[in-house]
This record gives structure tokens, sequence and C-alpha cells, in this order.
């Protein structure tokens, strides 16, 4: 047995040409064919590789999908974000484990099926939804989850439980995926009919300086969230020294009630490797790698023939379209499950078989990016942009949308409405007119940008959706009359707590006691000065915070301090006396008093 | 008219900060001219007399008595100050807070290398107070208002924060005595 791992593990990584930067591969690979990377297999690959052991051991101990234990032959990963609660997901998860006879986090005796939680797997418009393997399982009930694990039970097996395919690229052969692509609205960017690389021709028969004046016209900002000028980004990178340079797409689509990306990848992918390819021109590289994230696997061979469709049609590889010197080859690294790579900086480092730590800016990645090089790193929706406004022009571009903000935006649509799903609107659009469009009525609180965005009240539902008013990545979470907002925020902190990567201490620890602090509040040891507290708390964390996740992570708090300070309020009991509510002497002295044998006489009840 | 009161406590601390107050060597002197001393160890005037300006607060809550102080204090002081790290955060007794309390009566009394216990006696008279599951800062028990950090803070320090707040005056500290290394 222990010869065949060593050869497995040989292997693998000859596999992947001995290259330390491709760890990410090797360990998934390892992962994939054992359940585990062991203790042992940590050795062989770390003497394969020719590295330390512990760089190898910090990338397992990292992700969420590795383990140095062995998981199940099956696992199945039960997607717990918010909106899978609010749809049932509690009873979903007590079904799998009645039926499985073990709790959350546990394998079954026979070492068949690990039952586990995973956060947001990108299909909260089809919540409670569930990987199994790579595997997706949407709409899940308490019966379903009884007749998958009765099924798995026979042959353990998830692909023969498959019941029948989603709309679209969903039910291509290599995808075949239950997934739906949920796309309620098109609008004339991302979903429009147009001329298939009709940008990537243009922009050929521009120079590379023209191509990004273009996307500078255009006045694109990225769409992943934080909103930075694409054509600026792309100068700078195309500017900075270097002979190697490169385009990294950020497929990492995390954030919790966010899943616009998945659509793209399924239906508009030509759109996407088109305007990667166009970065590629425009900056002068001729590597792009396409970062896509462990939970969307199911599409990893659908995207790798596809790729492969374009190097044989000549859209990709030498001379591309015919035009000599121009080269440019794009490759997939799959990720395994960390929010935190979403980030950009955390997402090269993955790139680079790292753990996904952020690395400290400056030098940002258009000077010092992937591998020392200057690279760009932008969303899936922004390279989709790209390659239309090529196509058509910038000035065709900025005609939609608003002032500020150009174009249209996905919206990925979750929680309390009638019609979930991908919803592609021009920018400033009033968060009334969506609401009216999803089908929400009766709604308390609006999550726009995901839980690193903002909770607004009605009283802002007026506002509009842009770059100026309220940003988002694209997740929209609706939450209707009788949701309680303060747990919802305090669930949303434990996410942020599990995900921070655990380098600033202020994000680290102070997202640990803000969630902490609520908890009290929400259970009713709460007084006025604790929000003073969380306030102040929550701008040190992101004030002293290196990247993206500590700087937004206090939001769920910061955001409900400001917007439904009522329901804190509500909460708040008078105290006069000074004590802290939160301290219970009672169990405090339970240790105490039983090693003593007797009971305190100064607090007796 | 009477002068504000002061008054002293050290829970679970090591006195130090206590002798940090006495550093103030001749200050001691102003310092009674402007204060009166009511509950403290300095004059072993063991319970309160009325109402105190300010508290002074030693040590974080390892035990029953800790917290039965700690809330006397609240009750008798219009401003209360943690003084020093263990105040703060629980300081070096908060080293056993990972360690199961069960664990830690026995590595003290027990087990520990350094330990002669023949008859394995763990002390339990009624009179000795009951400990407590884990140290807690004194913040964690009753409202603070003021903290000064440092182990011990300097005897400037302690100075500088009680001049001014008995002044009425907002406390500047100059670097030298806010800086730790």
């Amino acid at each position: 047995m222990s010869k065949s791992l060593e050869q497995v593990i040989k292997d693998i990584c000859e596999e992947c040409g001995k290259d330390r930067a491709r760890l990410m591969d090797v360990v998934n690979a390892v992962q994939k064919e054992f359940g585990a990377v062991s203790s042992q297999a940590m050795d062989l690959i770390a003497k394969e590789l020719d590295i330390h052991r512990v760089e190898v051991e910090s990338v397992v101990s990292f992700y969420a999908f590795l383990s140095p234990e062995t998981k199940g032959e099956v696992v199945i990963r039960l997607c717990n974000d918010i909106v899978d609660k609010m749809r049932g997901v509690d009873s979903v998860a007590k079904a799998f484990e009645q039926e499985l006879g073990i709790g959350m986090g546990e394998t079954t005796a026979d070492g068949k099926i690990t039952l586990e939680y995973t956060p947001c797997i990108g299909m909260c418009d089809q919540a409670p939804a569930a990987l199994i393997n790579d595997m997706v399982f949407t709409y899940l009930s308490s019966d379903k989850a009884r007749e998958i694990v009765k099924e798995l039970k026979k042959h353990n097996d998830p692909k023969k439980i498959f019941a029948r395919s989603g709309d679209g690229n969903n039910a291509h052969a290599l995808v075949r995926s239950m997934v739906h692509n949920g796309v309620r609205k098109k609008g004339p960017v991302i979903f429009a009919q147009r001329e298939e690389n009709g940008g990537l021709k243009k922009a050929l028969s521009m120079s590379p300086v023209e191509v990004i004046h273009e996307v500078k016209n255009a006045r694109l900002r990225g769409r992943g969230g934080a909103g930075f000028p694409t054509g600026m980004k792309w100068e700078f990178t195309r500017a900075a020294d270097g002979d190697k340079k490169y385009v990294i797409c950020n497929a990492d689509e995390g954030e919790p009630g966010t899943f616009k990306d998945r659509v793209i990848l399924t239906e508009q992918y030509e759109l996407l490797f088109e305007g990667m390819t166009i970065g590629g021109y425009a900056i002068g590289s001729d590597e792009g790698i396409l970062y896509l994230r462990a939970e969307y696997a199911y599409l990893y061979p659908f995207l790798q023939e596809m790729l492969k469709q374009r190097r044989e049609k000549g859209l990709l590889g030498k001379d591309i379209s015919g035009k000599t010197g121009i080269n440019f080859d794009i490759r997939i690294q799959l990720g395994a499950g960390a929010y935190i790579c979403g980030e950009e900086t955390s997402l090269i480092s993955s790139c680079e078989g790292l753990r996904g730590d952020p690395k400290t800016r400056p030098p940002f990645p258009a000077q010092k990016g992937y591998s020392g090089s200057p690279t760009t790193v932008n969303n899936v929706e922004t390279f989709c942009c790209v390659a239309r406004i090529i196509e058509k022009g910038a000035a065709w571009f900025t005609e939609i949308g608003s002032q500020g903000s150009p174009g249209t935006k996905l919206l990925s649509v979750s929680g309390d409405c009638a019609s979930p799903g991908v919803y592609e609107l021009p920018f400033g659009v009033t968060v009334k007119d969506l609401l009216q469009e999803v089908g929400a009525e009766d709604v308390r609180a609006v999550l726009v940008g995901g839980p690193s965005g903002q909770f607004i009240g009605p009283e802002m539902f007026d506002k509009t959706i842009c770059y100026d008013d309220i940003p988002t990545g694209g997740a929209v979470v609706v939450f209707g009359r009788d949701r309680d907002i303060l747990k919802t925020a305090s669930e949303y902190m434990e996410f942020f707590v599990e995900e921070s990567c655990g380098y600033c201490t202020p994000c680290r620890v102070g997202n640990v006691l803000m969630k902490q602090r609520l908890d009290d509040i929400i259970a009713g040891k709460g007084e006025p000065a604790d929000l003073d507290y969380l306030q102040e708390l929550g701008e040190t964390t992101k004030l002293g915070s290196r990247c993206g996740l500590g700087q937004t992570s206090p939001n769920p708090i910061l955001s409900t301090i400001k917007n439904f300070r009522p329901d804190y309020e509500k909460l708040f009991k008078e105290n006069e006396e000074g004590m802290n509510p939160t301290f219970d002497i009672k169990s405090a002295l339970s240790d105490g008093e039983g090693i003593a044998g007797r009971k305190s006489v100064i607090y007796t009840e | 008219m009477d002068k504000p009161k002061i008054a002293t406590a050290s829970l679970a601390g090591c006195f130090g900060c206590h002798m940090s107050l006495l550093d103030i060597d001749e200050r001691i002197l102003k310092l009674v001219e402007l204060v009166d001393f009511d509950k403290s160890p300095i004059n072993d005037i063991k319970e309160f007399t009325g109402q105190c300006l300010v508290g002074l607060i030693e040590g974080g809550c390892c035990n029953e008595e800790n917290v039965r102080v700690l809330r006397d204090f609240r009750k008798h002081c219009d401003i209360l100050i943690s003084v020093g790290d263990c105040a703060i955060t629980g300081g070096i007794p908060a080293m056993r807070n990972g360690i199961p309390l069960e664990e830690c009566m026995n590595e003290a009394y027990l087990s520990g290398p350094t330990v002669y216990n023949p008859n394995k006696i763990i002390p339990n008279d009624k009179e000795i107070p009951l400990i407590l599951n884990k140290v807690f800062p004194c913040h964690e028990v009753v409202k603070i208002d003021y903290y000064l950090p440092g182990c011990p803070p300097s005897a400037d320090t302690l100075w500088e924060a009680l001049v001014a707040l008995l002044n009425n005056k907002p406390l500047d500290l100059p670097y030298e005595l806010i800086k730790y290394d």
C-alpha cells in the first residue's frame, strides 16, 4: 500500500513538472486519490518537489477541502450559509445526521461517508444545497436528504443519484450538473447576442495601448466589488518592468450570496476567455490563469475542454488568430475552499502553491504579482465587459448605466423573494425597483454586497446600486419582515471568524471579540456603551488589517449599528449598578465548588 | 469642604502596582493633602466607611472574594480604574485559563516537580475563598471607567493620572510613561 502511495505521488508530481508552484494541483490530486493528504504523503510530496515538509503541511492545513486525516470516500458538504438556513437547511442537516447516524464533521464507522458544513457554495438561488464530492445537489429537503443517503448506502457513488440536469450547459456531457442557471434578466452587456470573438478580432486590429485607452474611455471599474478602474490597472501592469507578465481571472466567487460568476462560467465562458485574451494582448502577457474556486470544480472538465477547443481554433496558443508573435494561453488553477483566496494577493499566493495568505501592498500585483512578475487580477465579469467594450466601443458602453458607473451589473439575488437568480441590470437601478423586479414584498432589510457590504433598511431603498451610492460585487440578499437582523449579522461574523487567515491581529482577534459582544447583546446582556465598543473595535479592525477581509469584516455589525440601531436598543436593559451583566458568578464558580466539595457561602443563589 | 476619598485593593495581583504607588516617594505627602484614603491595604482599613471618588484596582478576579471586593468597590467608587496588566487582562494569573482547573490544582499541590506534600492534601478550608473557573479581567465583572496599563504602571504614571483626575484636567501622559519595552 505504502509503495503505491509513493508511486502515485511520484506520478502526480511528475505530471506537474515537479514544479513547486503547482503544489495546489499536487495536493488536490492527492486528496482526491486518497481522501487525505496524510503525514506520510506530505513527506513524499516534499521530497518529490524538493521543498520542506512544513511548506506542504502549511498548505494542507490552510484549505478547507484538504485534510491530513482520511475523510470518507464520499464527502457531503452541506452549505450552511444564511440563505440556506432561511430555506431550512437545519432540517436537511438533521435528516442527514439521523440517516447516517453521525454528527456534523464526522465520518461513518465504515469510512464511507463524511458529513460536514461548508460556507456559501454559490447556490443561494437554489438553496439548500450541498456538494457531494464534486457534485452539486440543489433544492434539498429532509426527504431528499434521506433518499440520497439510502442511495449512497447502496453504491456510494453520488453520480448514480443524478436526477435531472439543469438548463443550458449544465446538461453538457462534461458538466452533467443539476444546477440551474437562473438567469432572470438579460442585459445588453453580458447576456446579449453578440458576434463571436468580435471583441478579440477588433482588439488585435488595434494597438495594445489603444485597447487600454478604449477600456479607460469606457470608465470600466472592477466588478468584484472594490471597483478599481480596469484601464488604469492594465496601464500600470503594461508599464511595469518585467519580461513576463500575467493575466489572472478571479473566479473564486466566495462572497456569501454571490453566484453570478457561476453562470458566466457555465454560459458565457467564451466571452470570459475572449476578455482574458484581450487582457493578455493589452498588457503584453502570454500567460493567463483562471483561478476557479473548488466549489465550482464540477465545471473544471468542461472549461478545460472549451479551452482546448479555443486552442484548436487558433484563439489561444501561438500566433493568435494568425497574428504573428501574439501568444496567449490560459491554465486553470483550482482552489481548495478558502474565502480569503478571493482577495487578489491571496489568490496569487494560492496560484504560487502557497497558503492563501494575502501579501503586503505595496508592491501591488501590477508591479510584483504572480511569481514576482507584473500581474493583473480581474473579476470574471470585468473581463466579459472588456470584450464587449472593445467589440461595441466605449461610447456604447458609457451610454448604459449611470454617470459614475457605466455598464450593467450582474446581481445575484437570493433570500426572501419570489424569483431568486441572476439579474443583469444597468448601474443606477434603485433598490426599490430591484426589489420589485425580484418579487420581494414586505422587506425588512437588504444585504447589498454580501456580508462585506452593508445591511440597509426600507428608508434607504431609494438609493441606487452603483459605485458612488451603494457599491456591490453582486450579492443581494433579501430579508423579509420576520427575520432577525442581529442574529443574521452574528452568523456572518462567525463566517469571518472562520475565514480570517489570522495574519493581522485586529482581524483574527477583533472579529471574535465583536461577535462575542454582539452575542451578549442578543442574549440580553448588553448595554448602550456596547455600541461604542463595537464601533471602535470595528473601526480598529478595518484600519489595522492589511487585506480586504479584515477591512470589511466588521461591516455586518457597523452597518446594522448605523441602519438598524433600534434593533440593538430594544435589547438593552437599565444597568445602574455598574455590574457587567455578562458575568455569571454561579457558572464561574461551578468547577471550584465541585473540586472543593462545598458551596459558596458568599454567593448562595 | 471634605477632601475627596480614594480606595485601593489588590485582587489577583502581586502587590507590585501598590509598590509602584508607594514609589511616588515624597509626593505621597502631597497626595494626602489632596485626598483621604478609605479602604486600602496602605492604611489597612478593611471596609468602606463611605462613598469614594476614585478606586484603584490591582489584579484580576481569580476567586469569589475578589469578585465580592470588586463589586463592593464598584458600589462605593464614582470612578473605578483598572491599574496594571493583571487588572486589565488577567495577566500572569490568567495563564491558567487554558488549563482545566482540576489539572491546575493537581499540578500546584500534588504532581508539580517541586511539590513536597506527603499527605496529598489540597488546601480546602471553609475560610479559603472558592476559586473561579478562570481568571477574569476586572472589566468582565464590573464596569471600569479607566485603564492604566503597565507591569506595573510607573509611579509617575499613577501620580500624573491621579493628579489630572483630582483636578478635573485631561490626562496627557508623555511617551516615556506609556511605552513598555
